[in-house]
């Protein structure tokens, strides 16, 4: 067997487990005694309850347990022990009779089985005072406020009204994208135990460390006294990297109940209590020369948060570093609204704003009348044109080439309305995609076991994506070893500790751990050898010796050597293991680091029906090293995917007299089916970026949602003429 | 989920005795529509009767040379059937034009008739206002998020709409709904299956708490082979209709002859334009006659809030529909 390289497209090490079911996520775990919770929500948006009578329910067959304002467990602080986002959120945990969202958690209802915590909870009647509930965004805009966020308020680089001046040509529009919910396959899920003083959690998360840092402060208890357990997550894509209320409710009802139980939140509970995209409003005005130069960038956001936290969805952020410009102007605004409090949704800011700046440039080479990828290339920033630092590695020109050449681009109709096939219209539009290179500071541990296996351990999480077969990847190549003789193990936070798996960050975090770990554990086997008189390394100095293949050597001497379960042996049969961490270095500090891409979409209309479909994307990216093709290749196609969903078809409706959410299922909220998606070609140019971290690898799990939604609604725009700057873009919105 | 009782019924008869007898019984066939509002907590029976077993899931044809679909027949097997594709085209297309394969393997045709409307205010308990669940609450769809309600034969206390494909397929063909009660068989007219909601909008058919339905009846018909089903939704699989349209027309000499519409997605009941119908007898089979057939059908449209876009969206379905199903007839 050869030794695994960087980069190859092995197949995910648990996807036979997930395929046999034999990968166990949070609410299947068999833990003994555990009884069902089932969370009941308000049906109001603003007020207070008045009464909760739970008589009946109490009655109910199987009923252990129920827990309401008036009995649940007081947490010091009211249950807000100030953790900070990601990890911690203002949550609802009985502790005051304040509605300040439809559908927030009211009560919990803990019975032996499932169905008998459903009848029970049905059974349960509220009386509210309620009150009216501020709905309305647009009309929240006059009151707006910044928001008390690390997301800057407002920024401006050059002096804006001369940009404005000296423009030649204008864009000056209003773009908006709806309130959005996440939907993983997997709803949020959590089974709380607890043994003496002792929590244990198992947890659908994207933050396993997150959460015991916000359960135990919130619960008051000892960090070390919580452990979490989450070795596969269903889907996360944001929602998941928050500890929201049904955590701490779990255990909070597992108190109560003197037993463990399992809350595993109906579909409809994903809708508001866990957060969502928020709707954004963005003002752009982009003024330019008749050449396509731009004099100046304006975009001015509103989103909506809830009345009890702020969320900024930074829709900006992009446009602060996309284009060359002298004048770049944002601001982010917040209108507070009666609903859940909103989160990060994959590429927050990114997705919605990529898709206001990309329309908008659409709109401005329709006006300057040149190719929209020439006035990209006009506008190119070579340095980022904020921040003014270099960045870390950026090959957009390329993106642009090859997906221009894969796609055909040369072949397009500028003018709108100039292909048709019987009824449709087929257009052809292209935008850029862009998402921050992130990373921080993890740790791993590698193990040689006795059997001559390699494990590799890290406190992660892998929300389907290929954490575990990447950890293996990376661990393997680092120890020139085939991938089959690793095991990976990650989800559980008695493991070396691993950031929230969000912002697109595990791979280019826990990798270098990886592989720092994998370097300390081949340095202890030397340090053993040549400190044992058994050895035939003994007294040997440790840079005279070498690791390949399972092998201890001398460099001198390669063919001959050890197996390091010689070494196991000798250290009286104890796997040697140890322990690595990664954290980014200073230098990247200089550096502005982002990821880049070119989307190219086909699509054809039915002008008359209204119906858009999408017959192809092109998209080429550069996110530096890939590190396993097919994994990230996976990721770019599924960021491609949503944003299909984003621009066609998602939208959370909101009933404006009671502020809840009315589509709160997966029949008609809609993602994208099979049948609403075309070829879809992704192709990567794996440049390393060793600026960012030593492997050169930036994440992928964001990039691809971002762009694409632009580059589609600019082929529709090609196809029909007709400009919809309102996201989705619905039959109704198309019909001619 | 409220508790019941279970039991299975092996013969018609057995099974209309136990609705008859049972307390607030109901039949279950497919279950792909009954469980899950039995999950939301909105269909509440004390008894289910499982008629899986009954004789009834046989596609026959009838001596005049119309079709039987039996009551407990799949829809994804009546959508195969080599009868019901050549004969009756469009109520393949229907058939596949909703819900998932996984659902259609389940689905019963019989259980079909008796879905009940997607609107959100029926569907989630949560709102006080739903004239279906709770007869005099009020209608909280009226002035709440309504693009997907109804636009013809709506009342001032339901603009629901009925959710079916198969159904408006059903309508456009004359179908005929054998059903069994205590007093034994009765024939209805597809037409006077499905109700208005009027002033009672919770009383959705004109099938009787005690009767069961044995079959659909499709009557023989030069029309039907030139048939189509269209539908206009929000993605293309997997959603309920914005608008749909079953048309089948029969052109002679380039004149209609006979010609069917219905509509889905618009109302209440599968909605048949009758005087569109008779509007476009004996004249040319050409988009200017669809077009005024089209604007007859939609002549009493009532929009609200957010749905107005469903009149001209109708239109134009009933133009494209008509056209498809008119083809290369002479």
């Amino acid at each position: 067997m050869s030794s695994a390289t960087i980069g190859a497209p092995y197949i995910r090490l648990d996807g036979r487990a997930k395929v046999t079911g034999a990968a166990k996520y949070a609410a299947e775990f068999k833990v003994s005694n555990v009884a069902q919770g089932v969370i009941v929500t308000s049906t109001i948006a603003n007020g207070k309850i008045t009464r909760i009578d739970t008589t009946a329910a109490e009655s109910a067959p199987g009923v252990v347990t129920i827990l309401t304002p008036s009995n649940a467990p007081r947490l010091p602080k009211n249950g807000e022990a100030g953790v900070n986002p990601p990890a911690g959120r203002r949550l609802q945990l009985l502790q005051t009779a304040d509605v300040h969202y439809n559908n927030q958690p009211i009560a919990v209802v803990v019975a032996e089985s499932l169905e008998e915590a459903y009848l029970a909870a049905a059974l349960i009647t509220v009386r509210y005072q309620v009150d009216a509930p501020k709905l309305d965004f647009e009309a929240g805009f006059a009151e707006a406020h910044p928001g008390k966020n690390k997301v800057p308020p407002m920024l401006s680089e050059g002096n804006v009204p001369e940009g404005f001046e000296s423009a030649e040509v204008r864009v000056d529009q209003v773009y908006t994208t709806p309130m959005e919910n996440h939907n993983p396959m997997e709803p949020h899920a959590t089974i709380a135990a607890w043994d003496g003083e002792m929590l244990t959690l198992h947890d659908s998360t994207q933050y396993i460390f997150g959460v015991k840092q916000s359960v135990a402060k919130t619960l008051g208890i000892p960090n070390d006294n919580v452990r979490v357990l989450c070795p596969f997550t269903g889907g996360g894509f944001g929602s998941k990297g928050s500890t929201w209320s049904h955590v701490v409710l779990a255990a909070m009802a597992a108190k109560v109940a003197k037993r463990p139980v399992k809350i595993s939140l109906a579909r409809s509970q994903m809708f508001g209590p866990v957060g969502g995209r928020p709707q954004t409003h963005q003002h752009i005005t982009l003024g330019a020369k008749h050449d396509g130069t731009l004099t100046a960038i304006r975009h001015d956001c509103y989103s909506h948060t809830s009345m009890i936290e702020d969320f900024v969805e930074p829709s900006s952020s992009a446009t602060r570093m996309l284009y060359e410009a002298p004048v770049i102007t944002t601001s982010q605004k917040l209108v507070p609204l009666a609903v859940g409090t909103p989160t990060f949704q994959r590429a927050p800011g990114e997705a919605t704003g990529t898709f206001a700046l990309e329309v908008a440039m659409d709109e401005l080479a329709e006006q300057v009348k040149m190719d929209p990828i020439e006035l990209r290339l006009k506008n190119y920033a070579e340095a980022d044109p904020t921040s003014h630092k270099p960045f870390s590695g950026k090959h957009l020109r390329e993106c642009y080439k090859q997906g221009a050449a894969t796609f055909g681009w040369s072949k397009r109709q500028s003018a709108p309305r100039s292909q048709r096939e019987g009824h449709l219209l087929i257009g052809h539009g292209m935008a850029t995609a862009t998402y921050p290179a992130n990373r921080s500071q993890a740790e791993a541990a590698v193990r040689f076991e006795a059997n001559g296996r390699v494990t590799v351990i890290s406190g992660t999480q892998d929300l389907g994506t290929g954490t575990y077969t990447i950890m293996a990847q990376v661990a393997a190549a680092t120890l020139g070893m085939p991938i089959d003789l690793v095991d990976a193990e990650l989800g559980d936070t008695k493991m070396p500790q691993g950031p929230v798996s969000g912002g697109s960050q595990t791979a280019a975090s826990v990798t270098p751990a990886v592989q720092a770990a994998a370097q300390q554990a081949v340095l202890k086997l030397v340090t053993l050898e040549i400190g044992n008189q058994a050895s035939p390394f003994h007294n040997l100095q440790p840079d005279e010796l070498d690791f390949k293949g399972g092998k201890l050597f001398r460099k001198a001497a390669p063919e001959s050597g050890i197996a390091f379960t010689e070494v196991v042996k000798r250290n009286n049969n104890q796997p040697v293991e140890a322990k690595g961490s990664a954290e980014p270095s200073e230098s990247t500090e200089e550096f502005s680091q982002h990821s880049w891409g070119a989307v190219f979409a086909e699509v054809s209309v039915d002008e008359t029906l209204g119906t858009a479909r999408v017959r192809r994307l092109t998209a080429v990216y550069d996110v530096g090293t890939l590190l396993n093709e097919r994994t990230a290749k996976s990721q770019l196609i599924g960021g491609l995917v949503w944003a299909t969903g984003l621009v066609l078809e998602e939208e959370t409706h909101i009933d404006k007299v009671t502020g809840r959410p009315v589509n709160n299922n997966l029949a008609e909220y809609h993602v994208p089916v099979n049948l609403d998606l075309g070829d879809i070609d992704v192709a990567a140019l794996n440049i390393p970026d060793k600026n960012f971290e030593p492997l050169g690898a930036r994440g992928v799990g964001e990039i691809g949602i971002t762009g694409a939604a632009a580059a589609i609604a600019n082929a529709i725009y090609n196809a029909v003429g007709k400009r919809v700057r309102e996201l989705p873009i619905t039959p109704d919105k198309l019909m001619a | 989920m409220y508790p019941f009782s279970f039991q299975r019924a092996d013969a018609a008869d057995t099974a209309v005795d136990a609705l008859a007898h049972g307390k607030n019984a109901k039949l279950l066939g497919g279950g792909t529509n009954l469980v899950d509002l039995m999950k939301q907590g909105v269909e509440r029976p004390s008894e289910l009767i499982d008629i899986n077993r009954l004789p009834l899931a046989e596609i026959t044809e009838l001596p005049d040379g119309g079709l039987r679909l039996g009551a407990t027949a799949r829809n994804s097997d009546t959508a195969s059937h080599p009868l019901v594709r050549t004969r009756y085209p469009m109520l393949a297309q229907s058939i596949l034009a909703g819900a998932s394969a996984q659902l259609r393997n389940m689905a019963t045709d019989g259980g079909n008739l008796l879905q009940r409307t997607r609107c959100y205010y029926f569907y989630d308990t949560a709102y006080e206002q739903c004239n279906k669940r709770k007869p005099g609450s009020g209608c909280a769809a009226i002035n709440g998020y309504n693009r997907v309600h109804g636009i013809l034969g709506t009342s001032a206390e339901c603009i629901a709409t009925h959710p079916s494909d198969m159904c408006v397929a059903l309508a456009a063909l004359d179908a005929v709904v054998r059903v069994r009660g205590p007093r034994g068989e009765r024939r209805i007219p597809f037409s006077e299956f499905h109700r208005l909601p009027g002033n009672t909008p919770q009383i959705e058919t004109s099938l009787r708490a005690d009767e069961l339905i044995l079959s659909i009846d499709l009557p023989k018909s030069p029309y039907a082979e030139h048939s189509h089903y269209l539908k206009v939704r929000d993605r293309a699989s997997y959603a309920f209709a914005l608008v749909s349209v079953a048309a089948a027309i029969e052109v002679e000499h380039g004149s209609i002859r006979s010609v069917r519409i219905a509509m889905g997605g618009v109302a209440h009941k599968p909605w048949r334009a009758e005087a569109a119908e008779k509007l476009l007898i004996g004249k040319p089979a050409n988009e200017g006659s669809y077009r005024a057939a089209a604007e007859l059908a939609l002549v009493n449209a009532k929009t609200y809030e957010h749905n107005a876009f469903k009149v001209p969206m109708a239109k134009q379905s009933i133009v494209r529909a008509l056209t498809i199903a008119a083809g290369e007839q002479a």
